[in-house]
């Protein structure tokens, strides 16, 4: 639903359902309205069984990258003899992204669930939940939840009376963005660094401590005991284009916006319809300039390039950007887009782990030109240079978040250069003799 | 990666893989780096974060080449060979992503070379006229660090820090003493101290040779010499049993640092600072530099054609007791031991002892509590270890003093002795009713050999000139040997060492050109 607005009949409610209830917040409540039945079911089948279902449901990843989740659990080897851990991703860092928080909120149980029935799927006796250091409502009710399900035998050594071990561990991040990232956010539950890892070994080889790990998105493992109960086939139904992108997603709307909130639809929805009919369209007066889809990391889309775009996996790459993790920005016309993606570039800088040169200096010295060009000390030459640079850090980096930086300069540039070159007054570069701060 | 258990034996030989770099076919173990595979192919792909002693980071992505059908660039430290691989270094891709690291390295490096330590080994400046970008495109102002203590002998400059996290990784892995880390986040991190740690660890002063640039320096050799000023010689620690390769590096014929010098099988890349900051005794300026003889209450300078044979003279036909250093090198006690066996006697020495100070993180790597560097050796060439040097000396024995520690004999002890023959660097106070005083080099200025505490024979080569008529002191041991008719004069260390494998059954077989720049251990190991 529209939380915090009423919900809208294009919607599909799923995860979103019970949003803004306050009674489903609790343990009782929540068994009400069909909690834990996931789980029960899920008990009685054998983790092959539950990994097949979710495989045959097509549900992809909602953190952001879209790999198969059940793919994702079928490379936990059952029998190796070591401590499975599964990870829930409750970071949410993404700049524009608030879906898994409002899970965590209103529907704290549906993520214990979850990881309850991933951690069974995958063999592993332990879950953690990294939840984002800010999120501090969410951890106090994740907290409660998961005491409420431990109180009610729900987890514990006997998990709901099977005998079956399902431990889960609420951990609270420090407030970094890069902790978003798989392998920096299980060193961060190891206690270290939050520095992202060379990868190999990938998480399913050598995880959190050292062990087969898989992490999973809030938004993902919440969906989960949804296709438990109804099957796989009506989670695969849930489809209104690309057949690669099943269920229902929330997108998180923030921006220059009627009615910012999150909305859950059926993947393949029309995303013109959804920002002007579902989220109201402009504020009076004015226009759509552009559209960051998913989250600060994908690349801006034009408006022409929105309107067309189906709003699944395939879709939004075909319109030049990502699904990413649903954090729909939207930029009016009153909006200077150098000065946003200047500030979207501030903050890769400011949240570079500063491990790879590339991040730690490239994402400072973009920073350093956008907001040069921002103030109209910009020349024709920035520009080159900070294609160079992008150029400089995309592919060439532990993790990704050095690329995220590049994606809206370059793609800022490419479908907005005119508001660049209307903020430069010089060609060329002339040394200028100014106070160093 | 492959963890099948297969049955293995203690000859298991590891897996060969074939590959190509540059063009050049190379069979490697399975599992190297391409970067280390690139070293047997002749090849020094550039790097930053990697070191051989250390975890893998990954993280400068200097050592960033191009595999045939892999979709990105990949790290080379952080990249297994493969069967069939074919590596390019220095493809135009290649070269412009690690033109890339540089650029970016630099543009907020302080480009101070000319004042800085680092500057002519500096692994930035290497790379950087080898492959990097001529101009930085950066027109705004550079970050500014301040310059931080981090206590024992390092000094932090910290804008020219590249974040390799080298000695943080040395600190925590080898050092296991986490004092450093990497503090803040994007171009503001740097290296940081944990709260109330310094760099105090026995071994902590590896950090500064592990810095691939100016950033961690050596307070003690701080703005002493520019690096190409400097001449360097391979040596060994003197400090202690373990035997540490180190290299002496001088300028103008004065030891201004040591440094370690790899052997994977004693020390492998690092030192410990008690012998890397003490060599300033290696300098001093009190030493004996020609041959002095008695004449009634002084010491009267004489050509060594005429001390020697005065010492032979002495000791014609006596008993002789020879009070050794275990400093000395095996030449130069072998010799000492024949004129022992020639005129009967006995040969002791005394050793210093202090705490031992291990790298955990490295197998059986110490600073021993042995202070001294051949006391293995002089047990194999039949010195006694005794408290007093001089046990069993009787009236009209003679005395011969080689660069012992005098103070452990008794003014009564030296009364006994017919004639006391000094064959030092220095003459002792206690010494100066000696006879004869024969000016001999240090370790520094003569080439050699010690045996560590495992029975590793070591070389170790002339970093400096000795002073004034000093000679090497196996080759005075030799002169006076011959000047008894016992043995012949010799002119190469070399010489000395392999009539020693002739004659000493521990070192059988074993020659300078066998020992080479790793060493060999005594037949019958470890004593």
């Amino acid at each position: 639903m529209g939380y915090p607005f009423p919900s809208h009949a294009g919607e599909t409610p799923v995860l979103s359902k019970y949003f803004g209830d306050k009674d489903a917040i609790s343990l009782a409540g929540f068994r009400k309205r069909g909690g834990y039945d996931g789980l029960q079911k899920a008990l009685s089948m054998t983790p092959a069984e539950i990994v097949d279902v979710v495989k045959a449901s097509g549900l992809r990843g909602r953190g952001g990258a879209g790999f198969p989740t059940g793919i994702k659990w079928s490379f936990m080897k059952p029998g190796d003899g070591k401590p499975h851990y599964l990870c829930c991703n409750a970071d949410e860092s993404e700049p524009g992204t608030f879906k898994d928080r409002e899970i965590m909120r209103w529907t704290p149980h549906a993520l214990v669930e979850g990881c309850a029935i991933g951690a069974y799927a995958i063999g592993a006796e332990t879950a953690y939940i990294y939840i984002r250091g800010e999120f501090t409502e969410p951890l106090v009710r994740m907290r409660d939840a998961v005491r409420e399900a431990y109180d009610a035998g729900i987890l514990g050594k006997n998990a709901m009376g099977t005998g079956k071990r399902i431990d889960i561990v609420i951990h609270k991040g420090a407030g970094a963005y890069i902790c978003g990232e798989e392998t920096a956010m299980m060193n961060s539950i190891e206690g270290r660094r939050g520095n992202p890892r060379i990868k190999p070994p990938f998480p399913a080889v050598s995880g959190v401590f050292a062990q087969p790990t898989t992490i999973n998105n809030v938004e993902t493992l919440a969906a989960v005991p949804h296709i438990i109960v109804r099957g796989a086939e009506w989670y695969k139904g849930l489809c209104l284009s690309s057949p690669k992108s099943t269920g229902s997603k929330l997108f998180s709307v923030c921006g220059n916006i009627a009615k910012p909130g999150n909305y859950e639809v059926t993947l393949g929805f029309s995303f013109k319809d959804f920002l002007y009919d579902l989220c109201g369209g402009p504020l009076p007066g004015r226009t759509f300039k552009a559209v960051i889809p998913g989250g600060i990391s994908v690349p801006i889309q034009t408006m022409e390039e929105a309107e067309a775009t189906k709003m699944d996996y395939e879709g939004f790459v075909e319109q030049g950007s990502m699904l990413g993790s649903g954090g729909v920005i939207v930029f009016d016309d009153q909006q200077n887009m150098v000065k946003q993606i200047a500030r979207a570039a501030r903050f890769f800088a400011h949240e570079s782990c500063a491990q790879c040169t590339q991040c730690r200096e490239g994402t400072a010295w973009t920073t350093k030109i956008m907001e040069r060009i921002r103030d109209g000390e910009g020349t024709h030459e920035d520009l080159d240079t900070l294609f160079s640079i992008a150029d400089n850090m995309t592919g060439k980096t532990i993790c990704v978040l050095s690329d995220s930086c590049a994606v809206p300069v370059v793609s800022g540039i490419n479908k907005f250069r005119s508001e660049f070159e209307a903020l430069i007054k010089k060609p060329t570069f002339h040394p200028v003799t100014a106070a160093v701060a | 990666m492959a963890t099948t258990a297969e049955p293995t034996t203690a000859l298991a030989q590891p897996k060969m893989v074939n590959l190509t770099i540059e063009g050049r076919p190379v069979s490697v173990p399975e599992g190297m780096s391409i970067l280390e595979a690139g070293k047997r192919a002749g090849i020094l792909i550039p790097h930053y974060c990697y070191h051989p002693g250390l975890s893998i980071a990954g993280n400068c992505r200097m050592c960033l080449v191009e595999v045939e059908k892999a979709p990105k660039l990949a790290p080379s430290c952080a990249t297994a060979v493969a069967e069939g691989q074919v590596v390019h270094i220095y493809t135009e891709k290649a070269l412009e992503a690690r033109k890339g690291v540089l650029e970016m390295l630099l543009i907020n490096h302080p480009l101070d070379c000319p004042i800085c330590d680092k500057s002519g080994e500096c692994e930035l400046q290497d790379f950087t006229y080898q492959e990097g970008p001529a101009e930085s495109r950066l027109r705004d102002p550079k970050r500014f660090n301040p310059v931080e203590d981090f206590g024992g002998d390092v000094l932090y400059t910290t804008s020219r820090c590249i974040l390799c996290t080298r000695c943080v990784r040395f600190m925590d892995e080898l050092a296991q003493d986490t004092v450093l880390n990497v503090s803040e986040r994007g171009d503001r991190a740097l290296i940081g101290k944990f709260e109330g740690k310094e760099l105090t660890h026995a071994w902590a002063g590896n950090v500064i040779d592990l810095c691939p640039v100016g950033a961690l320096l050596s307070k003690d050799s701080l703005n002493k010499a520019r690096s190409w000023e400097l001449d360097h010689a391979p040596s060994i620690c003197p400090g202690c049993s373990q035997g540490c390769n180190i290299s002496i590096d001088t300028r103008d014929n004065t030891v201004v640092r040591l440094r370690p010098r790899p052997n994977e099988n004693v020390n492998k890349y690092f030192m410990c600072d008690v012998g890397r900051l003490d060599y300033r005794w290696i300098n001093r300026q009190d030493r004996v530099e020609v041959p002095l003889m008695r004449r009634g209450e002084a010491h009267v300078a004489a050509d060594w054609d005429i001390a020697i044979p005065a010492t032979a003279a002495l000791l014609d036909g006596k008993r002789v007791f020879v009070a050794a250093s275990p400093n000395l090198s095996n030449e130069a006690l072998y010799l000492l031991s024949r004129l022992i066996r020639a005129n009967g006697g006995a040969g002791a020495f005394t050793v210093a002892v202090g705490p031992e100070a291990p790298l955990p993180g490295v197998d059986d790597l110490a600073l021993r509590a042995e202070r001294a560097a051949n006391g293995n050796g002089a047990d194999l060439l039949g010195f006694r270890r005794a408290a007093s040097p001089v046990e069993g000396m009787a009236a009209g024995d003679v005395l011969i003093v080689a660069e012992a520690d005098a103070s452990q004999i008794s003014p009564e002890q030296l009364a006994l002795a017919s004639a006391i023959i000094v064959i030092g660097t220095t003459l002792p106070e206690t010494l100066r009713m000696a006879s004869i005083v024969l000016p001999i080099a240090n370790y520094a200025e003569e080439e050699g050999t010690f045996t560590n505490l495992r029975g590793r024979v070591q070389r170790f080569f002339q970093a400096k000139a000795a002073p004034g008529m000093a000679r090497p002191s196996w080759w005075v041991a030799g002169d006076i040997l011959a000047a008894l008719g016992k043995g012949d004069a010799y002119y190469l260390a070399s010489e000395v060492f392999s009539a020693m494998a002739a004659d000493v059954p521990a070192f059988a077989g074993m020659s300078y050109d066998a020992l080479g720049m790793r060493g060999l251990v005594v037949s019958g190991g470890a004593q």
